[in-house]
C-alpha cells in the first residue's frame, strides 16, 4: 500500500441505514394508507396494494439486479390458484393458505430462476415468458384450476382461525399490515451486503466476476426472493377477491405488472407503488369506456416513457438528487 | 524465489471457425515482475488476454496459476486465488458512490460470499476505514461520496484500481491500461502501476510502447497468434523480426 503523508481524515459517510427522509416517506404512506379506507372503497385499496407489493416483486429483479422477468404472472397466478384451493377445498385458515401459494412460488421460482439466469437480457425475458405460458397452459388444463371457471367463491375465512375476515374493513388492515411487512423486508433485502453486490451485478456484471462474486447464486436468489414475493401478492389477492382465474397467470399479467414497474421508476424504492397505484385506479375510474382503457394506458405508458424516462418517482428522485 | 514462474500458458491455441487467433503460445510470467504482452494490431493479444483470464476457453493448451491448473476454471473462481484482471473500457459500478465501488471488493475480500439479505448494511461499516485507505491512496478523496458514472474518465481508471488494490491481489492482468488517456493520466498511471507492481506480479497487454519501454521487465511479442520474440525491452526492439513485423521489411 502507498504510504501518504497526510493522515486520512475519518470518511464524510452518510450513515448507514434508513435515512430519515425514507423514514419519512415510509410514515407518511402509513399514515394515507391509514386513512384510505374511509375514503376509497376498501377492495379498490386492497387492489392496489396486491398489485403494488406485485409491481415490487417485479422491481426486485429488474431495478436491483437488471433482470426483466417477464414470466412473473406465473408466481403471482399459481400462488393464487393453490391459495384459492387451500382455502377452498382442504378448508386452511387465510394466512395458512397464503403460506402454501408462497411455497408453490418459491418451488417454481426455484425451477425457473435456476434455468432462466443462465441467460442474459432479451433472452432471459424470454425464457421467462416461456416458462410462464407453460404455466398458463398448466393451469387451462389442470382438474383443479377450474378451467376457464378459475376458483370461485373462495371463503376468506377467518385470520389463525379467530379474526373473521368477512368485513372488507377488517380485510383491509390485514392486508396494511401484510404489505408492509413485505415492504420493510424488501427494503432490508435491497439494503443488506446481498443487495450491495446484486446492484454491482446490475451495473457491470462482468466486473463483479473478476471481483470473484458467483455471479449466477446471487441472481437465482434474488429471484426466488422475487417469486416469494410475487406469491404473497397472488394469495393474498385469491383470498381478497375469493377468486383465482385464468387473468391471473396469462402473460398480459406479466407485462402489466412490468408497465407499472417502469411508469413508477424502475431503479427506486417506491416507484413501483405508484405506477401499480396510477394503473390500477386508471383501469378501475376508467371501466366505464370499455376496451379504450388498454389504449388509454397505452398511451400513458408513451408519454411517460417520453416525459420521464425513468418514471414518475425516478424523474422526482433525479431533481432531489436523492435516491428514492 | 525471484525466479519462480506464477503464471505459464503453455501450447495455448484459440480457433474461430477455423481461423486460429492465438496458435501454439507459451508464456511464462515470473513472480514479481512487469511482463508485457505487446503486437501489431490483430496479432492475437486481446484473444490471448481473454484466454488467461478465462473469458474465453482456449482450443488446446494448458494455463498453469501457482501450481494449479486452472484451463478450466471459472472466471470467478480464478479472482477468488488471486488473479484479477482490469477491463480495456473502465469498469466501475456506476450507480454506486466510488467509496461503494472500493467497497464491494473488500466485502469479497474479508467477508467472502454476501448472501445474508436479511442483515443490515450497517455489518459493512467495519470495511469503511479500509476503503477510505484505498480511495485516498489514488487521490479520490474528493470523490468518495460521488456516483462513478459522474467521474472522469481517469478518476474511473484509478477508482478502478483502487477496486482491483481491495482484493489484494497476487497478480493482475491489465488490459491495456493507458487506452484511451491523456499524456498526463498516462505518466499518473505509470506511477501507480510501478508503485503497486513492488509486491504483485503484472501481465499487461499495452500499445503505448514507451509505457512497455519504462516499465516492464520482460515483453511477449505476438504476430499472427505466434510468439515472435521475447525478452528485455533492449533485446526485443533490436530483434529484425519484431521491427519487421511493427514497421515493414527495409527496402535495400
Amino acid at each position: 500500500m502507498p504510504t501518504h503523508s497526510s493522515v486520512p481524515v475519518a470518511a464524510p459517510f452518510r450513515k448507514l441505514g434508513m435515512p430519515r427522509y425514507h423514514l419519512m416517506i415510509m410514515l407518511g404512506l402509513a399514515a394515507v394508507l391509514s386513512v384510505a379506507p374511509f375514503l376509497l372503497y376498501p377492495i379498490l385499496m386492497i387492489k392496489i396494494l396486491c398489485f403494488a407489493l406485485f409491481a415490487c416483486s417485479v422491481n426486485l429483479l429488474l431495478g436491483y439486479a437488471g433482470l426483466l422477468s417477464f414470466g412473473h404472472a406465473a408466481y403471482f397466478g399459481m400462488s393464487s390458484y393453490v391459495a384459492a384451493h387451500a382455502a377452498k377445498v382442504w378448508g386452511l385458515s387465510p394466512e395458512l393458505a397464503i403460506l402454501c401459494g408462497v411455497g408453490i412460488a418459491v418451488l417454481l421460482g426455484c425451477i425457473f430462476g435456476a434455468l432462466a439466469i443462465r441467460r442474459q437480457g432479451i433472452y432471459f425475458a424470454m425464457v421467462t415468458l416461456a416458462f410462464a405460458q407453460m404455466v398458463y397452459f398448466f393451469a387451462l388444463q389442470a382438474p383443479f384450476t377450474g378451467g376457464e371457471d378459475g376458483i370461485q367463491k373462495v371463503p376468506r375465512g377467518a385470520l389463525f382461525g379467530l379474526i373473521p375476515l368477512a368485513d372488507d374493513k377488517t380485510l383491509y388492515w390485514f392486508v396494511l399490515v401484510v404489505f408492509f411487512a413485505c415492504l420493510l423486508a424488501l427494503y432490508r433485502i435491497i439494503h443488506s451486503p446481498f443487495g450491495q453486490v446484486l446492484k454491482a451485478i446490475r451495473d457491470n456484471e462482468a466486473r463483479a466476476v473478476s471481483l470473484g462474486y458467483r455471479v449466477n447464486q446471487y441472481k437465482f436468489i434474488a429471484f426466488v426472493l422475487s417469486a416469494a414475493l410475487a406469491g404473497v401478492a397472488g394469495g393474498t389477492k385469491a383470498i381478497v377477491f375469493q377468486l383465482a382465474t385464468l387473468t391471473d397467470v396469462y402473460w398480459t399479467m406479466s407485462g402489466e405488472v412490468v408497465l407499472m414497474t417502469l411508469i413508477g421508476g424502475m431503479y427506486t424504492f417506491f416507484g413501483p407503488i405508484v405506477g401499480a397505484a396510477l394503473v390500477v385506479l386508471m383501469q378501475n375510474y376508467l371501466a366505464s369506456v370499455g376496451d379504450w382503457v388498454t389504449v388509454i394506458q397505452g398511451l400513458v405508458f408513451v408519454a411517460c416513457v417520453l416525459l420521464f424516462r425513468e418514471g414518475i418517482v425516478g424523474f422526482i428522485a433525479s431533481k432531489l438528487k436523492r435516491p428514492l | 524465489m525471484a525466479n519462480e514462474i506464477i503464471l505459464s500458458a503453455s501450447g495455448l491455441t484459440k480457433e474461430f471457425k477455423g481461423f486460429v487467433a492465438v496458435d501454439d503460445v507459451t508464456l511464462s510470467v515470473r513472480r514479481g515482475t512487469i511482463h508485457a504482452l505487446i503486437g501489431p494490431n490483430g496479432a492475437g493479444k486481446t484473444t490471448c488476454f481473454n484466454l488467461l483470464t478465462k473469458v474465453l476457453s482456449p482450443t488446446a493448451g494448458r494455463i498453469i496459476y501457482n501450481g494449479r491448473d486452472i484451463t478450466k476454471m471459472s472466471p470467478a473462481n480464478v479472482a477468488r486465488l488471486g488473479l484479477v484482471r482490469s477491463f480495456q473500457i473502465s469498469a466501475v459500478f456506476g450507480h454506486m458512490t466510488a467509496l461503494e465501488n472500493v467497497r464491494i471488493a473488500l466485502q469479497r475480500r474479508i467477508r467472502g460470499d454476501s448472501f445474508d439479505f436479511w442483515c443490515s448494511e450497517r455489518v459493512l461499516s467495519s470495511l469503511h476505514d479500509e476503503a477510505w485507505e484505498l480511495i485516498t491512496a489514488v487521490g479520490l478523496t474528493e470523490f468518495a461520496m460521488i456516483p462513478a458514472r459522474e467521474l472522469s474518465y481517469g478518476r474511473k481508471r484509478a477508482l478502478e484500481i483502487a477496486t482491483t488494490l481491495a482484493l489484494d491481489p497476487e497478480m493482475l492482468l491489465l488490459d491495456e491500461p493507458m487506452a484511451g488517456m491523456t499524456q498526463e493520466d498516462v505518466e499518473r498511471v505509470s506511477a501507480l502501476i510501478k508503485e503497486i507492481s513492488q509486491k504483485r506480479t503484472i501481465l499487461m497487454v499495452e500499445h503505448n510502447l514507451s509505457v512497455v519501454a519504462s516499465l516492464s521487465d520482460r515483453i511477449t511479442v505476438l504476430t499472427r497468434g505466434k510468439v515472435l520474440a521475447e525478452g528485455d525491452y533492449a533485446t526485443v526492439s533490436k530483434d529484425p523480426r519484431v521491427i519487421e513485423a511493427y514497421i515493414g521489411v527495409p527496402h535495400a
